[in-house]
């Protein structure tokens, strides 16, 4: 059990780290990913670049420096709409049952029967693919596992003595619902939180490696999209940028196993 | 009795759902910036409005949107899903050309995942402390944080590159005969990385969920039982255990199926797997709208079918829940 | 403990378990000595945690072994010593020559298999016969456990049953190779007062046809006089008195025995103004870690001496057929 807790912290510290580097190494460097600055496809460690150049003769090293803010931040943002829709429609449909929860589902089933990857991808080719189409589409699509666990925890609570207590003395749903029942809902929500930014990130990478995001922009997928057809001859052009993004999605998943081990202390036991 | 009622009640279901999303898909359709007629005009060099006219007029396109709506719906469902505007032919057409092969990556893969990550799961659940079960944890932590395409291009420098033991793209080479064995085996050939880099994500989760749902089942009383009536270790893990056990994992299978299609569309773009993915892909690129709708429609067809499907398999596998409303 | 009597069919002798846990090495059977003959009774009575399950499971070879450790002492069915013996020969032996039915039947049965299916395992497993000839018998033993409609029964799923009915599934199952030993750990604790009685009846029933032994384990002193012949009380993992149901219940020597059959309740009209109507025994069970080189009881006896403390009590003959472990008893019979 030790050793899990370890590989969490070092996890979270890894995790920082790649945020610092992504926030801070645009300000603190001055380069263009998209500059040509050599010959293409030089293998890395040659000609004094640590990660070799792509097909078109620019830097993999400072592509992937760069990428980090597109992949991050869409990550976070989609996810941060996933959540919320997840949690309103989960938190509604689980707190007053009745038609409303039918009403709910019915509508999240509806996303469930769309292929996530391929209506995202119907939205960003129908609409512009600029950065914002990308968040929204991949949040819009993605909030439906959010909703299912968030009905599941607050139906849950609903049930227990407190809730009913607060209920039976007249307090407004409202008040119940985010004094009462969220912050007990919590644990299990901070968990799937961690993930879902896991999780949007896979996507975003997903999106752009197809081509589908905005193209002025660079992200980790992109790149490993832009030299698919090279990948033989140039196989570090694809391996760098996809361990940067294993790496990232990696340290946020041991984060949220963490987490839930914290939350969990008594499953752990075994 | 019951059951068929339940059957007839799930199959309602399931085509009121269909309905909602040719309804969405109408909806999307009317929100794309700019119309056919445009288009159309465009790539001959310009028209006039007369001529802009003419062409909606013959598209029905001006009608008022719920007749337009209720004329899309009753189309859609007699199956005509409209005209490619790149190839010109049919989209139905050019989706059951490209149907087989993207489901059968997607049904390989899934079978793969559930034999293989259940499998892992067993035989770690029987030494949660040992190396195995170690093994199974770290390799499903990979397999769950890889993008599922970087996955795929690693297995291809193992398996092309370095082993050379498989082939790189296609499902087949064009040359060989179509129907003979020959061209089984290619396809079988070349369906093997392809599936396995899809399946690497699940083989993930349900190993996992396998650990844990066979470590809960093994403390149960009924495999107490098992032991007290002179039963093998084997006969107790793998006649009583597992199929238990790998409950939960088929229903949250079942319940992914939508999730796997979207890995199948970015695999099958690796592999240049000539299914319904790469379709897409290149119908969005070409801003082919009809081919994309038909294609969105399609794939949520085969979602609710299947989900239709995998309902009732669990009803006839899990005696509990048989005649419940809800599976 | 041995009394001449024949030959004994299954024989405990001074068998000792311990167990790992995070406090220590906890002492769950010390010393344990049983003696049954064929087709008696035998009733093992004590609160929970005495180690009446544990001892049941040790004649099974079910003692998960770690944490558990089987420290000491023999066990023989039928002059076979089984502690020593081959997982594939106690294999053999389970379900066939000794068979075991548990406390829970809600959860005992696997819910994907019919009830069917779970009797003709067994009789397939042991006995070699064809699926249908074991269908046969399945259909035959859910009879002689009186579920009505037997030939529908045996396609359903336990879910489909009561309680009381999967405890006769239970009992079908275990008695269905015919075995020489039936041990039954709490048959009726989670069942109904009236099916309770009922599942005792169908045990008295089936035992006067099969002549089998029977080891029933129970905390229940009505259900103890009600079907055993002998009766051994256990107390933190030692046998504290052995004897005939009828001395034990007219006599009782050890105080903790005492203590126990003083505190049925007695349904009267008129509670004697000088009793309360419920006794109980004060005090706890003392932790297994943590038990003395004494008495295991001392701490919560009245009659409790020095030497309680210090020495533990051997099991002594006070009348014929009837052992008691307590010096104090001890004593007053040389007196």
């Amino acid at each position: 059990m030790y050793v899990k807790n370890i590989a969490a912290v070092l996890a979270f510290i890894c995790f920082t780290a790649i945020v610092l580097v992504a926030v801070l190494g645009p300000v603190l460097t001055d380069l263009d990913p998209f500059r040509i600055v050599w010959m293409p496809i030089t293998p890395p460690g040659q000609d004094g670049f640590l990660l070799g150049t792509d097909s078109l003769g620019r830097s993999i090293a400072v592509q992937i420096l760069y990428g980090a803010r597109a992949s991050l931040a869409v990550g976070a943002a989609a996810a941060a709409i996933t959540l919320v829709i997840g949690l309103l429609v989960g938190s509604l449909a689980g707190y007053y049952r009745g038609w409303i929860d039918e009403v709910l589902m019915r509508v999240t089933e509806f996303f469930q029967v769309l292929p996530p990857l391929l209506l995202s991808m119907v939205l960003v080719g129908l609409f512009s693919p600029t950065l914002q189409t990308v968040v929204f589409a991949i949040g819009v699509v993605s909030w439906t596992g959010v909703a299912r666990l968030a009905r599941a925890e607050f139906m849950k609570i609903r049930e227990l003595e407190y809730v009913k207590a607060a209920r039976s003395i007249g307090s407004k749903d409202a008040r119940i619902i985010w004094l009462v029942i969220l912050p007990n809902a919590l644990p299990p929500l901070i968990v799937t939180a961690a993930l879902t930014v896991g999780a949007a990130i896979l996507f975003e990478a997903a999106l752009s490696f197809l081509g589908l995001s905005d193209p002025n922009i660079v992200s980790w997928g992109k790149i490993i999209g832009d030299n698919r057809d090279y990948f033989l001859e140039a196989p570090w052009t694809v391996i760098f940028p996809g361990l940067a993004i294993f790496v990232t999605v990696l340290c946020i998943n041991l984060i949220g196993d963490g987490l839930n081990d914290a939350f969990n202390p008594k499953l752990r036991e075994r | 009795m019951q059951l068929l009622s339940i059957v007839v009640q799930r199959i309602g279901y399931a085509v009121a759902l269909l309905i909602a999303v040719i309804i969405f898909n109408f909806i999307l359709l009317s929100l794309v910036p700019g119309d056919i007629a445009e288009t159309l005009a465009g790539e001959a060099g310009g028209g006039s409005p007369e001529l802009m006219e003419q062409i909606r007029q013959s598209y029905g396109l001006d009608k008022p949107f719920h007749v337009q709506l209720f004329n899309y719906v009753i189309r859609v469902l007699q199956g005509d899903l409209g005209t490619s505007y790149y190839f010109n032919v049919p989209v139905t057409e050019l989706i059951l050309e490209r149907v087989g092969p993207t489901l059968l990556l997607v049904t390989t893969a899934l079978l793969i995942a559930i034999v293989l990550g259940t499998l892992l799961g067993v035989i770690a659940a029987q030494n949660p402390n040992g190396l195995f079960s170690h093994l199974v944890t770290i390799l499903a932590l990979v397999g769950f944080s890889a993008p599922v395409f970087w996955t795929a291009f690693m297995l291809i420098v193992l398996f092309v590159s370095i082993l050379g033991i498989l082939p790189l793209t296609g499902m087949v080479n064009p040359t060989t005969p179509s129907g003979t064995v020959y061209w089984y085996l290619e396809v079988a050939h070349h369906l093997i990385l392809p599936s396995l880099s899809l399946a690497s994500v699940y083989i993930a989760q349900y190993s996992r969920l396998a650990r844990a749902s066979m470590m809960d089942i093994l403390g149960s009383d009924f495999i107490r039982t098992a032991r007290a009536k002179g039963l093998s270790q084997r006969k107790v893990i793998y006649k009583h255990g597992l199929r238990n056990a790998v409950i939960p994992v088929i229903t949250i299978a079942g319940l992914q199926f939508s999730y796997i299609f979207s890995g199948a569309v970015v695999i099958e773009t690796v592999f240049n797997w000539p299914g319904l993915g790469t379709l897409a892909l290149d119908a969005i690129l070409r801003s082919d709208t009809p081919t994309i709708m038909g294609i969105l429609f399609f794939s949520a067809l085969v979602v609710i079918v299947f989900n239709l499907l995998t309902d009732m398999a669990c009803r006839i596998a899990d005696p509990r829940i048989r005649s419940s409303r809800n599976a | 403990m041995n009394v001449a009597r024949t030959a004994p069919l299954l024989e405990v002798d001074n068998l000792q378990v311990e167990f790992s846990t995070r406090r220590g090495i906890a002492r769950v059977l010390d010393g344990i000595s049983l003696s049954l003959t064929a087709g008696e009774t035998l009733g093992i009575v004590g609160e929970s945690g005495c180690g009446k399950s544990m001892t049941a499971l040790s004649i099974m070879g079910l003692v998960p072994q770690p944490p558990g450790r089987i420290a000491g002492g023999e066990i023989r069915l039928g002059g076979e010593e089984l502690l020593g013996a081959t997982e594939l020969r106690m294999r053999q032996i389970r379900g066939n020559e000794i068979s075991m039915i548990f406390q829970e039947p809600m959860t005992s049965l696997n819910p994907v298999y019919t009830v069917g299916d779970q009797i003709a395992e067994t009789v397939v497993e042991h006995e070699g016969l064809s699926k249908r000839e074991a269908m046969n018998r399945a259909t035959e033993m859910l009879r002689a456990v009186k579920i009505p409609a037997a030939e529908q029964r045996v396609r359903e799923y336990p879910h489909q049953l009561s309680g009381g009915m999967r405890q006769r599934v239970m009992i079908a199952m275990a008695l269905a190779c015919r075995p020489q030993v039936l041990i039954a750990d709490e048959p009726t604790t989670a069942l109904d007062v009236t099916v309770q009685a009922q599942v005792f009846d169908l045990l008295k029933d089936l035992q006067e046809v099969s002549k089998t032994t029977i080891i029933l384990i129970t905390h229940d002193m009505g259900a103890i006089a009600e079907m055993a012949d002998h009766v051994a009380v256990m107390y933190a993992g030692r046998i504290i008195e052995t004897g005939s149901v009828e001395e034990i219940l007219k006599d009782p020597r050890h105080p903790y025995t005492k203590g126990l059959i003083s505190c049925v309740p007695h349904l009267v009209r008129e509670p004697p103004a000088d009793r309360p109507v419920l006794l109980e025994i004060p005090g706890v069970v003392p932790p297994l870690t943590d038990l003395g080189r004494g008495c295991a009881f001392e701490l919560r006896c009245a009659m409790r001496q020095a030497r309680c403390r210090t020495e533990k009590p051997k099991s002594r003959e006070t009348t014929p057929d009837h052992l008691c472990a307590c010096w104090v008893v001890e004593e007053k019979a040389s007196v």
